[in-house]
């Protein structure tokens, strides 16, 4: 897209007219419901970082309120995995994982309170940060070295580690880590948390419906009655989605609406689809700090569990009954993740927990709602200080 | 700090990241280790508003001091070397601090094995940038180190400047103060970043690495004095150093995106992997503090000095509110409000 047709997108009159509406809809769409704010969540990271990053809470009427769901797939990979990640990197077998999971605290147990793999690579740890699991395979190709990939990520990531998996491409050296987790099945987990004040609106993440669809949130409005919008990631992607909530919370219609056709079909991404569907089973896995959520998780079918990289070095996942809390002390991640708690209601948000040294997982990744406010000033400190130094 | 709550035990490349964890470095092992009347000589600046450069006094002015190593990968990037890089930096430094520079020396550090043409090359990109501006180089050291010991080459260069009149010190800015930027944002980040990271994106951005002389001298000329802050957005960029002097002067500092010039292109590489253009570095851009009742006149000098881009992107103001006193705010394009963070940790991709 051309940068005058970004601009179109991110500012000026369109913007303004949809704010207009949103303005007029929103005490409709209250009366309609019978409650006030109306708490609308978004369940992409990237969301949140449109919302935070071009201040759109700050545009918000007052009946309408934007909270982040579990949309940060590094945030919620169980302390396990990483550990386990650590312990192979000071053993002496390369760990090659994305930038992200680069940073991503354990439970700071492994090799004397090692948190991380920056730290263990930084205490001689081998770790090698990759954009993708490609470069990953032809590194250990070429260089032969027992090797495994950390393979966090949603529906987004897991075709990537699908694909070199059904099509024989992994060399004998290098196995996976398989942490891929699904989205539908959170979201519905965390629609039952909020059930005391329930979620009213879900702009649905764009990134992962290119490959599952669309329809993959049609329970949203078949099970929960909720209005759903997948959304695109450019202001005005998510300034409509708002408005068409609110349009259809006025009315007493939900329906499920793909404002992002521009990207996303109805039916998704076919083959990548099939290539998870072929490489992995849909089993109920463990989400950091929420423990096991039912066919959350995907796992190698029996027939490419040779590429797994626990079975290879004999190490065995806990189970739901052995699963025990896995974040640590005071950090409130889990309820943030899920949309229950803001991170400025963290004691240990921008205090101990910062981007640089981050103590909680949602710290860490650019999509973790904690770290998306921690660089654009989520939670209202921002309007605070333009109202007192007189800025309209 | 309750007892399970851990720092981080060894450094990693964050603290030299120049965000930060580079101030907490500063903050915590450097200024904690000196006693405060040794942060600054008697009647001059250093430790104490860690400008650009320090000032000693001397008679009818200052001595302008300053010292930075310069480490980067590769060691030729588009649009020059660490030679330039070096050079400009130093130069700019004492700019920064409303002195003409006058010498410089250069401590090299070579890892054994490398290449005598590359050394060339580079320090004749040091050496020339440096007399091409009036800057003698008066001295300096070589050394070499085992291989696999440092990588390539480290050049850590002082540069000594005078201030004839009146200093810029970035204590000096104060609420009014309308802020300039002398041409687009983030060029020399976005260009060593894309030489480090294959992406399979053609981009032909150059870095902007520059001595800015042909800037900073006549503007001194003009407006000694007027100018109540400047500065180079280097490491941690427009973000970092609009965050440095909030802090060192209590304001709130206003922005607003719409008028701040970054390429089409830089803007949709940073985009694509992650970063704020606002964080990455330019190393031949100055930013000013200007008094409101000139700053039309410069940001006017500027656009006639052939700096096309520059552009008044913001305003100082008093915090109504002791707690806002150090923080930024940006108005986006969409017209929300933000904070614009000082940036943290190191540059890494994001995996979805």
């Amino acid at each position: 897209m051309s940068g005058k047709a970004l601009a179109l997108l991110r500012g000026g009159p369109l913007v303004n007219a949809i704010l207009a509406k949103i303005r007029e809809l929103a005490p409709k769409a209250v009366e309609a419901v019978g409650q006030a704010p109306i708490k609308i969540m978004d369940f992409c990271g990237t969301h949140e970082y449109t919302i935070t990053h071009y201040g759109l809470r700050s545009l918000m009427p007052p009946e309408v309120e934007l909270v982040a769901g579990p949309g940060c797939p590094v945030c919620v990979t169980p302390a396990f995995y990483v550990d386990t990640a650590i312990k192979l990197s000071l053993e002496g077998v390369r760990v090659y994982t994305y930038g992200d999971a680069y940073k991503l605290p354990g439970s700071g147990r492994p090799g004397g309170g090692i948190r991380s793999l920056e730290e263990a690579r930084a205490a001689g740890g081998d770790v090698v940060v990759v954009y993708s699991i490609l470069d990953a395979i032809r590194r250990a190709s070429r260089e032969g070295k027992d090797s495994v990939f950390l393979a966090v990520g949603f529906e987004t990531t897991a075709p990537a580690t699908a694909a070199p998996v059904v099509r024989g491409m992994l060399p004998s050296n290098l196995t996976i880590i398989n942490v891929h987790r699904l989205t539908p099945p959170i979201m519905r987990y965390t629609f039952e948390r909020h059930r005391e004040n329930p979620i009213r609106g879900v702009i649905a993440p764009g990134h992962v419906s290119t490959i599952v669809g669309a329809k993959a949130w049609r329970f949203v409005v078949e099970d929960y009655g909720i209005p759903t919008v997948v959304a695109g990631f450019e202001p005005v992607d998510v300034l409509l989605a708002v408005m068409e909530i609110l349009r259809q919370l006025s009315r007493g219609e939900p329906m499920l609406v793909n404002e992002y056709s521009r990207v996303v079909t109805w039916e998704g991404n076919r083959t990548a689809q099939k290539m998870i569907a072929e490489c992995c089973d849909v089993v109920d896995a463990a989400w950091r700090g929420i423990g096991f959520v039912p066919e959350s998780g995907l796992a190698f079918r029996d027939k490419y569990r040779i590429h797994d990289a626990l079975l290879q070095y004999g190490i065995r996942e806990p189970g739901p009954d052995e699963w025990s809390y896995d974040l640590p002390p005071g950090c409130r991640c889990a309820e943030v993740t899920l949309g229950m708690a803001r991170p400025t209601d963290c004691p240990l948000f921008m205090k101990v927990c910062t981007p640089g040294t981050p103590y909680g997982p949602c710290m860490v990744s650019s999509e973790g709602t904690c770290a998306v406010w921690a660089r654009f000033g989520g939670g209202g400190l921002a309007e605070e200080i333009a109202r007192g130094i007189g800025l309209k | 700090m309750t007892w399970f709550i851990r720092m981080w035990k060894r450094v990693t490349l964050a603290h030299g990241a120049g965000g930060r964890e580079t101030k907490e470095v500063i903050e915590r092992i450097i200024r904690a280790l000196v006693p405060r009347e040794y942060w600054t000589v008697k009647g001059g600046t250093g430790l104490d508003i860690l400008d650009d450069s320090a000032l000693i006094p001397i008679d009818n002015g200052y001595l302008a001091v300053t010292i930075d190593s310069y480490t980067v990968k590769p060691l030729f990037f588009p649009g020059g070397d660490l030679g330039v890089l070096a050079a400009s930096g130093t130069i700019n430094d004492l700019l920064m601090a409303g002195a003409r520079p006058l010498a410089a020396l250069d401590a090299v550090i070579v890892e054994e094995g490398f290449e005598f043409e590359k050394l060339l090359t580079i320090t004749r990109s040091y050496t020339e940038t440096l007399y091409k501006h009036g800057v003698s180089l008066i001295g300096g050291d070589f050394k070499v180190m085992p291989r696999g010991e440092i990588d390539g080459v480290v050049i850590s260069s002082t540069g000594l400047g005078v201030v004839e009149g009146e200093p810029i010190r970035d204590d000096k800015i104060r609420p009014g103060d309308k802020i300039i930027v002398s041409g687009y944002l983030g060029d020399h980040g976005a260009a060593i970043l894309a030489s480090q990271q294959e992406i399979g994106v053609k981009f032909n951005v150059k870095s902007d690495v520059k001595p800015l002389t042909d800037l900073m001298l006549p503007l001194l000329k003009e407006y000694r004095g007027r100018i109540h802050g400047a500065g180079d957005p280097t490491r941690g960029g427009l973000s970092m150093l609009l965050n440095d002097w909030a802090q060192l002067t209590g304001t709130v500092i206003v922005v607003d995106e719409s008028s701040i010039p970054v390429r089409e292109q830089v803007r949709e590489y940073a985009e694509m992997l992650g970063v704020d253009p606002l964080s990455l570095a330019s190393e031949g851009v100055a930013v000013l503090a200007v008094d409101p009742s000139v700053a039309d006149e410069i940001l006017d000098y500027m656009h006639r000095l052939g700096y096309r881009e520059a552009s008044m992107v913001g305003e100082v103001y008093k915090p109504s509110n002791p707690s806002h006193a150090g923080r930024v705010l940006l108005r986006s394009i969409t017209g929300g409000v933000r904070i614009l963070e000082p940036p943290s940790g190191e540059i890494v991709p994001r995996i979805c």
